[in-house]
């Protein structure tokens, strides 16, 4: 601030007086920062920067001094407003954020509330243990090939080395369509798909079939006349036990965890011959202290499926050169790998239709 | 196929280290499985010894009965070596008998715990015990008195009974028929198991010559029978029981004594495998003829059911006529009974095929016709039967006759003839060919031609299942060891991954479930029930179903037509669990019958023609793939955020197209009465111009007959078509950056035309600069007159390449009205 003006003309104007400008200043500044809300701002800014507040009509008068005296006026009340805008600007910032705040401590809600409005849908655990299955052979560069559930007797049976006397014929119950003479019945097994990918691609053939099969079985937690398996034929040159052997443990492990691998048993399938069972290695206890394991009751090793090097009866039958090729085929129950993947003991839930079930497993599992 | 251990070691020596668990593990890595292990004895627990009774006296009772107040000597098992006294209710013994005593402490089957108690005024402690009370069997005639060098008092008793034993029970794999015997096991045991050795053939023995002197046997169809061995023996024992070994083994196998001779005959069986059918001698009359039956001809057979005959059944027959279904069972007029003293031993080769067909013709399954039907080994007919002749005379008192008959010669096997690679070829692993040799030997085979690259392989006559080079195959590589094959991934050719269709499968249920939707798995059997709970017109296709022979349910005796029936039935499950608001999906084929023409049953030994498969593919029916969709209660929750909005008939709409979106289509609807939906509230879905499906609201009597609540909703839609029809490559749109012009209008029509119809007409009128319309209101009210309803369009203008120019926007309007006006009558508010 500087000192009394000995300069001054004798004709001053009282609100240009430098001790009442500083004071109208003040005063201004005061009010300002003495607003409590936005309100009050508004108001303080009427009031003391408005066309009719003391500024302002002090700055009005300096027109009216004497020239000389016009410049020194002119600064003094300029400051003074520059001043009185300054914490203008500074008051309305703070009471601003002050009303946000404010504001929006008022529209504070209950984050913990239920925000389920819609639905949420989901898939079948068996179509996406299905998908997952197909997922893991298309990654090896298999195909996936299908085929009719309700399916000509020929390819069900007949084609597959399983003729009208075949003791293993009685081995599965099937369900016939009327009337009988019109050889159609609800497929047993997803292996007439192997007759219908021989008889419509070449070799080399690399197939997997996820699917339903039917057989007479009576509703239980361990039956169903209804179920999915996975049929996989492959048919080239050189194929040997050792591919079927690897190309089952690779499915192990991919479904159930690195290291899983799988035990052949011999066994009997009309369609496949050397045939084995296939065990695969308890996921739960890895076959290590496996009496405690209540996935595999002690075994170390869990049913699986049933497999086998292609019989040459069925290749004739489905027009492939047995002298040239060889191939190999297995079929696994995927309502059974889903079971022991996710530990459930009974299967009927599958089939139930409870949407709690599938609801369970979402879209991807 | 169960087998108690003792016997199988009866004609094999097993290494005594070897424990059960090993020798049952390795016989289920060649192939006969373990089915589980058990013993007699198994749920007997604590002291049972052997005793010998010191007094005996008898005390009348009250009620009528006696009871015998006994000390007996049990040694020390008692710990005091004092005479143990117990009250036996049992008369079949005396004074200085061995029998069997269960002290203090011991537990018998059924978990009956024994403790010393008060009874008929003494402290039995202990029991005397009889067969059924140890669980061997019926017999409770009296207790069991053990012969007298059976051992000394207080000895464990349990291997003098046979307790001990342990019964392996193996699951026996349709071409393995030899192992439907003990003689067939003992065979794999020394095949399978290392350091076993000293097999002895059960079926190997000498037998006398056949003669002219036997009974009279003629065979006219030998296909059918190639061999009948007839022994007969005279002076049988009515009261002679089978001897404890027999019933005890028998039991074992799962078998019921019945007499004497049945159980020898039973006996025999398992030991060599060889079904053998006894005759009462003094009921046959005349040659025996073993023949095809005549179509219509009856027989009662054993189990008293009177059968009608196929001219294809195997019958034996005797002067009064049929007396029995050859291999498969008896007849009624000559059975044995308790009477018989002279008995014919029939002991015959039989046609498996003939036997699989009378067995499943007639639903005749037996032990006897399980083992014919598998194939027997023909060469032991006479070993078998003379096996039994001895058994009879050994523990019947049986004379054996002179006569032997032996009709016929047993088929002989056929060689095979196999590369001397080819299992080392099929198992991916080198098996240097005298190992080939020596496991082909040692199943029974005669192998010739070592050395030439081509095996010639005779096998055994009980090996009726080794025909082909792949049979001999799989035999060296079981007993090479399945676990001895690596694990080695073949290389593919590059594949084309999943198909088009399968992929959009996928998109589908994703699609389904993104809108809400869970899906679940129902059975596809239907029953009319089912269909006339959807309210079906009795002429609706849907009716026309393809029905199964043998059902589960006679209610649901077909192969579903529409998804529908199932997943109604599923949302009513949901709801009735407590789930009010349910929205279900199901993907799956439905099933329309064909043509109804036969799919013929090609031949196998070649591959068929192109039309012979497309007549066996095209026989079959229709089996389109479907997506049926089903809500009810809230498609969104009421909340804290305010009330829900319940489903309508449009949710099942929406769902569909939401479908069809996901595969770049749109389908385009229009009111249609069909069941099972509500007559006003159901569209039909049209793709290029055809119905590919149905959506909206159920017909309330479908809701009630299914137990759905009121206004639930439903679709059902021909995936078939929209998959086919899917739009492959989707163009990338381009959008104008030019503003739009946004131009409302509110058209009154008559409440009859539809929505669609107006929106159609508004596009065909308005020109190339439409962008979209849209429908955001519909009124009626007082506002309109009444009939008639007021159809507010937000339409939005715009070109791709300028601003549009005062005025246009509102041109194109006025023209979308006007064709609005001229097709549908509509008029502008």
């Amino acid at each position: 601030m500087s000192g009394p003006n000995t300069d001054y003309d004798p004709v001053e104007v009282t609100p240009l007086q430098a001790a009442e400008v500083e004071r109208m200043r003040d005063e201004a500044i005061a009010a300002i920062e003495a607003a409590a809300d936005l309100e009050q701002f508004k108001q303080a800014r009427l009031d003391h920067a408005g066309d009719r507040s003391p500024l302002a009509l002090a700055n009005r008068e300096i027109g009216a001094l004497p020239p000389q005296a016009r410049k020194e006026a002119g600064r003094r009340v300029g400051q003074a407003r520059g001043a009185v805008n300054k914490a203008l600007a500074a008051r309305q910032a703070v009471l601003e954020v002050e009303h946000e705040e404010r504001m929006l401590a008022t529209e504070t809600v209950d984050v913990t509330l239920p925000v389920d409005r819609r639905r949420t849908g989901s898939r079948h655990p068996i179509t996406l243990q299905s998908e997952l299955i197909a997922d893991i052979f298309v990654a090896m560069g298999w195909e996936i090939a299908e085929g009719p559930v309700v399916e000509a007797e020929w390819l069900n049976f007949d084609a597959l080395n399983l003729g009208p006397d075949h003791p293993a014929r009685t081995m599965q119950d099937t369900f016939w369509t009327e009337p009988a003479e019109n050889h159609v019945v609800l497929r047993t097994q997803t292996s007439p798909v192997q007759a219908r990918a021989m008889l419509t691609r070449r070799p080399p053939i690399y197939v997997a079939c996820p699917g339903r099969v039917f057989r007479t079985d009576e509703y239980d937690a361990t039956h169903s006349p209804m179920f999915h398996q996975v049929e996989g034929l492959v048919v080239d040159e050189g194929i040997t036990m050792a591919h079927l052997k690897g190309s089952l443990d690779h499915l192990a492990a991919r479904l159930f965890g690195d290291g899983i691998d799988t035990r052949f048993r011999p066994s009997y399938f009309p369609f496949t011959e050397p045939s084995a069972e296939v065990d695969v290695r308890c996921f739960v206890c890895r076959g290590e202290d496996s009496d405690a394991c209540r996935t595999c009751k002690g075994e170390g090793w869990i049913e699986w499926g049933g497999c086998g090097v292609v019989n040459p009866r069925v290749l004739i039958a489905c027009g492939v050169d047995p002298e040239v090729y060889s191939g190999f085929a297995f079929g696994m129950g995927i309502d059974r790998s889903f079971m022991f993947r996710h530990s459930l003991g009974d299967l009927r839930p599958l089939f139930e239709g409870d949407a709690r079930f599938s609801s369970a497993f979402g879209t991807e599992i | 196929m169960k087998a108690p251990l003792s016997w199988i070691k009866e004609y094999v020596d097993v290494p005594a280290d070897v424990t059960t668990e090993e020798l049952t593990r390795r016989l289920t890595l060649t192939g006969l499985k373990l089915e589980g292990i058990d013993s007699p004895g198994a749920q007997i627990t604590g002291p049972l010894v052997i005793g010998r009774v010191l007094t005996l006296e008898p005390e009348p009772q009250k009620n009528g009965k006696t009871i015998n107040w006994c000390t007996v000597d049990v040694g020390d098992a008692n710990g005091t070596g004092e005479p143990q006294g117990i009250v036996c209710g049992a008369h079949n013994f005396e004074v200085g008998d061995l029998v069997v005593v269960v002290l203090p402490g011991g537990v018998l089957p059924g978990g009956f715990e024994i403790s010393a108690r008060k009874t008929y005024g003494h402290v039995s402690a202990g029991m005397i015990c009889s067969a059924r009370e140890l669980g061997l069997g019926e017999d409770h005639d009296g207790i069991i008195v053990l012969p007298a060098d059976a051992g000394v008092p207080g000895e464990d008793v349990r291997a003098v009974l046979g307790l001990d034993e342990e019964i392996i029970e193996f699951e026996i794999n349709p071409d393995r028929a030899y192992a439907l015997s003990l003689r067939g096991i003992a065979r794999e045991v020394l095949v399978s198991v290392e350091g076993a050795s000293g097999f002895r053939d059960p079926a190997l023995r000498d037998t006398p010559p056949a003669d002219d002197a036997g009974y009279p046997v003629v065979l006219e169809d030998q296909a059918g029978c190639p061999v009948f061995v007839a022994r007969t023996v005279s002076g049988v024992d009515p009261s002679a029981t089978t001897p404890d070994f027999i019933v005890q083994r028998i039991t074992a196998a799962g078998m019921r004594p019945i007499s004497l001779a049945v159980d020898v005959t039973n006996y025999v069986m398992l030991e060599t495998g060889r079904p053998i059918h006894g005759y009462d001698l003094d009921k046959l009359q005349g040659a025996i003829v073993v023949r095809r039956a005549r179509e219509g001809e009856r027989l009662t057979t054993l189990d008293g059911a009177e059968r009608v005959l196929d001219a294809e059944d195997l019958v034996v027959t005797d002067d009064s006529g049929i007396i029995g279904l050859g291999g498969v069972m008896g007849g009624e007029t000559t059975e044995m009974s308790e009477t018989t003293s002279r008995i014919l031993v029939e002991s015959a080769h039989w046609d498996p095929v003939a036997m699989f067909r009378t067995g499943k013709r007639h639903k005749i399954t037996s032990e006897a016709g399980k083992r014919n039907e598998r194939g027997v080994d023909p060469t032991i007919c006479a070993a078998a039967a003379d096996r039994v002749v001895e058994l009879l005379t050994t523990y019947g008192g049986a004379t054996a006759d002179p006569g032997v008959t032996e009709v016929g010669t047993a088929p002989a096997p056929a060689p095979i003839e196999v590369a001397a690679d080819r299992a080392a070829r099929v198992a991916g692993i080198d098996i240097p060919e005298d190992r080939v040799v020596a496991t082909l030997e040692a199943v029974g085979c005669t192998v010739s031609g070592v050395g030439t690259g081509t095996l010639e392989v005779l096998p055994p006559p009980w090996r009726p299942d080794l025909t082909d080079p792949q049979d001999t195959t799989e035999e060296v590589i079981r007993l090479v060891g399945y676990d001895t094959i690596p694990a080695v991934l073949p290389t593919a050719p590059a594949g084309r991954g999943l198909t088009r269709d399968q992929q959009l499968r996928r998109r589908v249920g994703r699609t389904a479930a993104a809108a809400g939707y869970v899906e679940v798995v129902t059975f596809p059997f239907v029953g009319e029930s089912d269909l006339d709970a959807l309210g079906l017109p009795g002429d609706d296709p849907r009716r026309t179903t393809l029905r199964l022979s043998n059902p589960l349910s006679s209610e649901a005796p077909s192969m579903t037509t529409t998804l529908l029936p199932g997943l109604l039935r599923a949302a009513a499950r949901n709801v009735g669990h407590g789930t009010d608001s349910v929205a279900l999906f199901e993907i799956a084929t439905v099933t329309i019958p064909g043509s109804g023409e036969p799919a013929p049953i090609l031949p196998v030994d070649r591959r068929p023609t192109e039309e012979e498969f497309a007549a066996v593919t095209g026989a079959l029916p229709d089996q389109p793939l479907r997506l049926a969709v089903v809500a009810t209660g809230e498609a969104e929750a009421t909340g804290w955020w305010g009330t829900g909005r319940g489903v309508a008939w449009s949710d099942a709409i929406d769902v569909v197209q939401r479908v069809a979106d996901a595969l770049g289509l749109r389908l385009m609807t229009s009111a249609v009465a069909q069941a099972p939906w509500h007559p006003g509230r159901c569209a039909a879905l049209e793709l290029d111009g055809q119905v590919v499906g149905h959506a909206g609201e159920l017909h309330p009597r479908v809701c009630d007959a299914f137990g759905l609540p009121p206004r639930s909703v439903a679709a059902e839609i021909d995936l078939d078509a929209l998959l086919g029809a899917a739009v492959h490559l989707r163009p990338a749109p381009s959008f104008s950056g030019y503003p739009v012009a946004k131009e409302d209008v509110a058209l009154v029509v008559t409440s009859d035309v539809p929505a669609a119809a107006v929106e159609q007409a508004l596009r065909e009128g308005a020109g190339d600069l439409l962008e979209s319309v849209r429908l955001f209101d519909v009124y009626t009210g007082d506002q309109v007159a009444a009939g008639h309803k007021s159809l507010a369009y937000a339409l939005r203008f715009r070109a791709p390449d300028r601003t549009l120019v005062e005025g246009e926007a509102a041109q194109a309007r006025d023209a979308a009205v006007a064709r609005a006006a001229e097709v549908t009558g509509a008029a502008q508010r």
